[in-house]
């Protein structure tokens, strides 16, 4: 099966002079849940950002070997319009999308359902606490049926219970939308808990690493955290940092 | 503090202030020239009702002009900043010296080019400059303000610029701009009464000549009367001003939680 989007010797060198990516290989297939996990300032965002096609490559390309996919974008703040609404936050890529109010307002309000904030429709952000609002993020991009799905450190502002809540609910929208998942993260945990895929990225400029696969089960649940399996995914991924860390200085 | 003792208070010291007031013209036996008693004012206003209200509805229709010109005429430029640097690049400056060049310089230009004949035109033209920088300023910084994070979503949903600007930019610059209104509001009605002095001339009906015609016939206590109205309708432009504002933020915007507490 062709990949789902592939990165060819891709690099990215801003206006400023700073050269924050590449050249970086990488291809992911459809179904994968990759995790890029390196320090800030690597080019994680630039990476993500590359793929979504809000910023031009400097060099290499990115392709889509089966066309464009429907595009999601979850960033690390909720970043949601504070004077609407839940529903209409949620409705928002519908409506950009040409989508007619009423169709948009039953899809947003399925998706919001889904995250657990069915009570919460006509809620401002600013009523909501910081989960639900990532909540309310993770809804608005799951409104608009993406088949790719860019996470960028989406729980990395969050307490731990409820960013193991999220993680588990992520992975059950994962599983039943048969979502394809670029996701950002340094969390060594958080990586080895969702990924099937973890790719480590190096200091500016952020090349690849090492690429470590996992076959974690699924489904997974919170149990899957106490197995040696787990355990074996976290250590390795640590020590796989650990050694990009120490080639970069 | 609760609501009534934050309203007792005020009012209690301001009846406090006439009442020490009134006692000491009395007592003191001080000429109404010089300082006329609060009881002369009330009766002034009786006496000059029609020419008080007569210069009140001119002051305040030119004011509630100039105002609305001022925010349509800001917003519009804003708009235009934002849209484009270089036209922001090349304007602003003279946005910057209309408003540090003092209302009283122009004024006397302005009113030779328009002419004494024309003065409700002058008193409009130099409100408008006056009330109208802190739309500007205040718009295009709320415009510029738009989460970047969200501008990137709404590009990778396709949004048009149009679509990026009313439904994103535009909400994003609400409250600068209503706070900037309150500001202006209050700017508008001083420019006007600052020009019509500056004019200085009989052709102009608002509340500042009459409180010029009213000093020079040492009628002191009309000028107070019509000094109170001008207090009185300051005090009222920025409470509909602020009525406006929480009308169209406090479902959403943080401001209004600090005011709830
Ligand atoms: N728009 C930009 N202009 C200039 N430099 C940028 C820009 N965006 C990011 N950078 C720089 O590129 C590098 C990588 O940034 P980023 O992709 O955000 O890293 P990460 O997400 O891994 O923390 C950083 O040094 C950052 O300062
Ligand atoms: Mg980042």
């Amino acid at each position: 099966m062709p990949a789902l989007l592939t990165l060819s010797a891709i690099s990215k060198t801003f206006a400023n002079g700073t050269v924050a990516l590449g050249p970086m290989d990488l291809s992911i297939q459809e179904g994968e849940f990759v995790s890029l996990v390196g320090p800030s300032g690597c080019g994680k965002s630039t990476a993500l950002r590359l793929i979504a096609g809000l910023i031009a490559p400097t060099g290499g390309t990115v392709q889509f070997p089966q066309g464009r996919p429907e595009t999601g974008f979850v960033f690390q703040e909720p970043t949601l319009m504070p004077w609407a609404d839940a529903l209409a936050n949620a409705m928002m890529p519908l409506r950009l999308k040409g989508v007619a109010a009423s169709e948009a307002e039953d899809r947003a309000a399925a998706a919001l359902k889904r995250v657990g904030l069915s009570d919460f429709l006509h809620a401002y952000p600013r009523a909501l606490s910081g989960g639900m609002k990532m909540r309310v993020s993770i809804a608005r991009a799951l409104a608009a049926g993406p088949k790719l799905l860019l996470m960028d450190e989406p729980f990395a502002a969050l307490d731990e219970f409820t960013r193991q809540a999220l993680n588990d609910d992520l992975l059950a929208l994962w599983a039943e939308d048969k979502l394809t998942v670029t996701f950002v993260t340094h969390s060594v945990f958080e990586s080895a808990y969702l990924s099937t895929r973890v790719v480590m990225v190096t200091p500016r400029p952020g090349r690849i690493a090492a690429v470590i696969d996992q076959h974690p089960p699924v489904p997974r649940d919170a149990s899957f955290r106490l197995t040696p399996e787990f355990s074996a995914y976290a250590g390795h991924i640590s020590n796989a940092l650990k050694q990009a860390m120490e080639g970069a200085h | 503090m609760n609501t009534v003792l934050k309203i007792a208070i005020p009012v209690g010291l301001g009846i406090a202030v006439i009442a020490a007031w009134q006692w000491a013209v009395t007592a003191l036996a001080i000429s109404p020239i010089v300082l006329p008693g609060p009881d002369a004012i009330a009766r002034a206003f009786v006496s000059d009702f029609a020419n008080l209200s007569a210069a009140l509805w001119t002051t305040l229709r030119i004011t509630i002009v100039a105002f609305v010109l001022a925010v349509v005429g800001g917003v519009a430029l804003a708009v235009l900043f934002s849209q484009s640097r270089i036209i922001e690049t090349a304007l602003f400056p003279y946005a910057v010296i209309l408003q540090v060049t003092p209302v009283v310089a122009i004024a006397p230009i302005v009113t030779i080019w328009v002419g004494y004949d024309n003065i409700n035109a002058v008193l409009l033209i130099l409100a408008w400059i006056v009330a109208f920088f802190p739309i500007l300023a205040n718009t295009t910084l709320g415009l510029r303000s738009a989460d970047h994070n969200l501008i990137d979503l709404f590009r990778l949903y396709g949004a048009s610029r149009w679509q990026i600007l009313w439904k994103l930019r535009f909400p994003s610059a609400l409250p600068y701009l209503l706070s900037a209104m309150k500001v202006s509001g209050g700017l508008a009605l001083i420019g006007v009464v600052v020009a019509e002095f500056a004019a200085g001339t009989g052709t102009a009906t608002g509340l500042a000549w009459l409180i010029t015609l009213a000093t020079r016939n040492l009628h002191m206590a009309t000028a107070f009367a019509a000094l109170v109205l001008l207090s009185i309708l300051g005090i009222v432009i920025f409470f509909v001003l602020s009525a406006l504002e929480w009308a169209l933020l406090h479902r959403w915007h943080e401001s209004a939680i600090a005011r709830e507490r």
